[in-house]
């Protein structure tokens, strides 16, 4: 809502151009309603009629780590010292994260079409509807990881916990998260006009996994391609946490910097473009 | 003077025509030097009025130019004009699911916009989660969703039906409880588009009486709707909107009249032009038609009490046997009034290919006043080869022509008078 000094008896005044930069925390709030009832429906819609229900939620991860395992002891592939099983649930316990709340987002404009045409809320509550959304999904996922992490815990000494990074990973979470927040919002808004955007977002999506850290660990490159590579936000963010669970991983303030930046700056951009997209989308989509 | 709740000032909408390609992505790249130049839109400056029947030389077409108008509190604004006019767009501007090209409004208050019904309803939910889903989209807080419930599901009358997911209802449950959602907003400002027109008789009477009473508390209401007696009987003022303007802005029976009048372009010569069929099969295509009442040489009016005489040329471009006429007078408020097809005096018609010549003879049993008269080729089976919509107007004079004293009376009751035995006696 824009208002001037002179018109402060209107509530809301609409021009062709609106502001470069707006991020209305204030109208969102007031809408967390539609914010937490889009949650619901996200998670329990998804899996009416269903017999396994919610089960799919460990099924997803369990079968692409079962997958990763049986590969990589007939190919050899390094995986931190850890056990593979291990390895491979966390890296894809936190990418499913990652990769679900980046894909859901960048679709925001196409799959919300019929709503965004017909009424006016606040366009951001759905992407951050999709983030909160899958928050709850990786806590439920990341319960069975647990579970594995704890058996482990136990029964080997392979496992040494950074209790201190422990704390830190709430705060890597949410990053994580903003990070695919803003790339899938980017998304959304320039798939809205040019379609040939989503074809990218298919398979760059897949190609990006290997190069996160979560098939192949930091540890297998060089160190100068590792330096290189940290600067993904996804590999320096996935290897701190991993480095914190088991003591595997690297932990580099440096490329977490650059992740922190790196999110600010994706967010702001993306802010701006979902803001010009937003007020005429409809008309392109 | 009430108080001003929208103002609207040299309101524009510009859309681009044909697909997304990569001429657009050429376009909007000369957009974009011309901005990094600190230049105005080069695009701005062409485009053409909106109509559709007409073929344009430009891409880029003005949906809607130069709208100004302001609403008061409590006003109930019936928009309405043909097809393709810019009622939508404007609707969809106000309700922010668009943004103008060129000018600005405002607005006082808290506005809900019902531009469909049911807008977010998920199939897999129940009745009970979409009411509350719904209800937050259409920007109500769930502490306010919770207070209503009870009278949301008591208006809808799907009570028993709440739990079940909403894609096991019947349509017209769906829509009623969807529109009985947007029934307890409460809004300041209310923007309604067409969303009458579904459901069944019974239901549509209890949404314009709902509207009614929303009117009544006070609220702004903008309505949208070819229905022209819902419109008539919700509202004082009308703005009729044609090609993308403001084309007549007061009260509600005239507007009405300018809307009827701008359907239908006068007939020229009483030569049929493409633009005056709303419906054409391909096979049959009335050429020319004319008035036969000879009181006046070239006008369209009537006396009063006077049959009405109409001749057409109908071509038909193959055999058909099973062919009916038919004719329908309607008000100037979009009534229909009477009806007459040839199936009710005799068989079905057989005809040749090539042209036939038809007269028919109409009752009159008018009030005086303006009256449209559409024509149309059936087949028996129903399917309407062509339909001409309120294409002749008529006018019925307050006097006749056959008995001394011309005059009748000077106001009109009804739309038609009856037949009537009336025996006094003492």
């Amino acid at each position: 809502m824009s208002s001037t000094n002179t018109n402060t008896d209107w509530d809301l005044i609409v021009k062709p151009q609106g502001a470069f930069f707006r991020l209305n925390l204030k109208e969102l709030w007031a809408y967390r309603d539609l914010i937490i009832l889009m949650v619901k429906r996200d998670l329990t819609a998804l899996y009416k009629q269903t017999i396994l229900g919610p089960v799919w939620m460990f099924l997803q991860p369990l079968f692409t780590t079962l997958l990763y395992t049986f590969l990589s002891k007939q190919a050899q592939f390094k995986t931190d010292n850890l056990p593979p099983l291990l390895f491979y649930l966390i890296g894809q316990t936190y990418w499913l994260y990652f990769a679900e709340c980046f894909t859901k987002t960048s679709n925001t404009f196409i799959t919300n079409a019929s709503v965004f045409g017909k009424v006016y809320f606040p366009r951001m509550v759905m992407p951050v509807s999709v983030i909160v959304s899958n928050l709850i999904r990786l806590g439920i996922q990341m319960l069975m990881m647990l579970c594995v992490y704890g058996y482990y815990l136990v029964t080997t000494n392979d496992l040494h916990p950074q209790y201190g990074l422990l704390v830190l990973q709430p705060f890597l979470i949410v990053l994580l998260g903003l990070f695919a927040l803003g790339l899938g919002v980017l998304f959304s808004a320039v798939t809205t006009k040019y379609r040939d955007f989503s074809f990218l977002l298919g398979f760059g999506l897949q190609l990006f996994m290997f190069v996160s850290g979560i098939v192949f660990p930091a540890s297998t490159f060089s160190e100068k391609t590792r330096f290189v590579l940290m600067m993904n936000p996804v590999m320096s963010v996935t290897e701190a946490i991993k480095f914190g669970l088991t003591g595997q991983g690297y932990f580099s303030p440096l490329h977490l910097g650059v992740a922190v930046v790196a999110v600010v700056l994706v967010l702001f951009f993306s802010i701006m473009v979902f803001n010009r997209t937003e007020r005429n989308f409809m008309d392109t989509v | 003077m009430s108080r001003k709740v929208i103002e609207i000032t040299q309101l524009g909408k510009q859309y681009r025509l044909g697909q997304v390609g990569t001429s657009t992505l050429s376009d909007d790249f000369k957009r974009w030097l011309y901005r990094v130049r600190g230049k105005e839109d080069p695009f701005l400056k062409v485009g053409e009025t909106n109509d559709r029947t007409k073929k344009g030389n430009s891409e880029y077409v003005w949906a809607l130019r130069d709208i100004n108008f302001s609403v008061n509190q409590g006003e109930v604004v019936g928009i309405i004009g043909k097809n393709g006019a810019g009622k939508s767009t404007l609707l969809k501007i106000l309700s922010r699911t668009t943004t103008p090209t060129t000018g600005e409004y405002k607005i006082k208050g808290r506005v809900a916009s019902l531009l469909e019904v049911g807008t977010g309803f998920h199939p897999d939910l129940s009745g009970r989660e979409n009411v509350f889903l719904n209800g937050a989209i259409m920007g109500m807080s769930k502490a306010e969703i919770r207070r209503q419930f009870d009278a949301i599901v008591d208006f809808s009358g799907v009570e028993r039906y709440i739990d079940t997911p909403v894609k096991r209802y019947s349509s017209g449950m769906y829509v009623r409880l969807a529109f009985a959602v947007a029934a307890h907003l409460e809004p300041e400002i209310l923007i309604v588009d067409e969303v009458l027109a579904v459901g069944d008789q019974e239901f549509q009477d209890k949404c314009l009486g709902k509207m009614k009473s929303v009117s009544g508390e006070g609220r702004t209401v903008l309505f949208v709707s070819h229905n022209m007696a819902a419109v008539k009987s919700l509202c004082k003022r009308t703005i009729v909107m044609r090609n993308g303007q403001v084309h007549f802005d007061g009260r509600v029976t005239e507007g009405i009249a300018k809307y009827l009048e701008a359907l239908n372009p006068s007939l020229n010569n009483g030569t049929i032009e493409p633009h005056h069929r709303t419906i054409n099969a391909g096979a049959v295509f009335i050429r020319h038609l004319k008035l036969e009442n000879e009181e006046f040489s070239n006008g369209n009016s009537i006396y009063f009490n006077n049959p009405i005489h109409i001749s057409m040329d109908i071509a038909f471009e193959k055999d058909l046997n099973d062919v009916l006429l038919d004719a329908r007078i309607g008000s100037n408020d979009g009534i229909e009034l009477f009806h007459s097809m040839t199936l009710y005096g005799s068989d079905l018609l057989q005809v040749k290919k090539g042209m036939l010549k038809a007269r028919v003879t109409l009752e009159n049993r008018l009030q005086p006043g303006k009256y449209f008269i559409s024509l149309g080729v059936h087949l028996s089976d129903g399917a309407t080869q062509e339909y001409l919509e309120n294409v002749l107007e008529i006018n019925i004079l307050n006097v006749t022509n056959t008995s001394e004293k011309g005059l009748i009376y000077d106001f009109k009751l009804g739309y038609a008078r009856m037949n009537a035995n009336w025996q006094i006696t003492n």
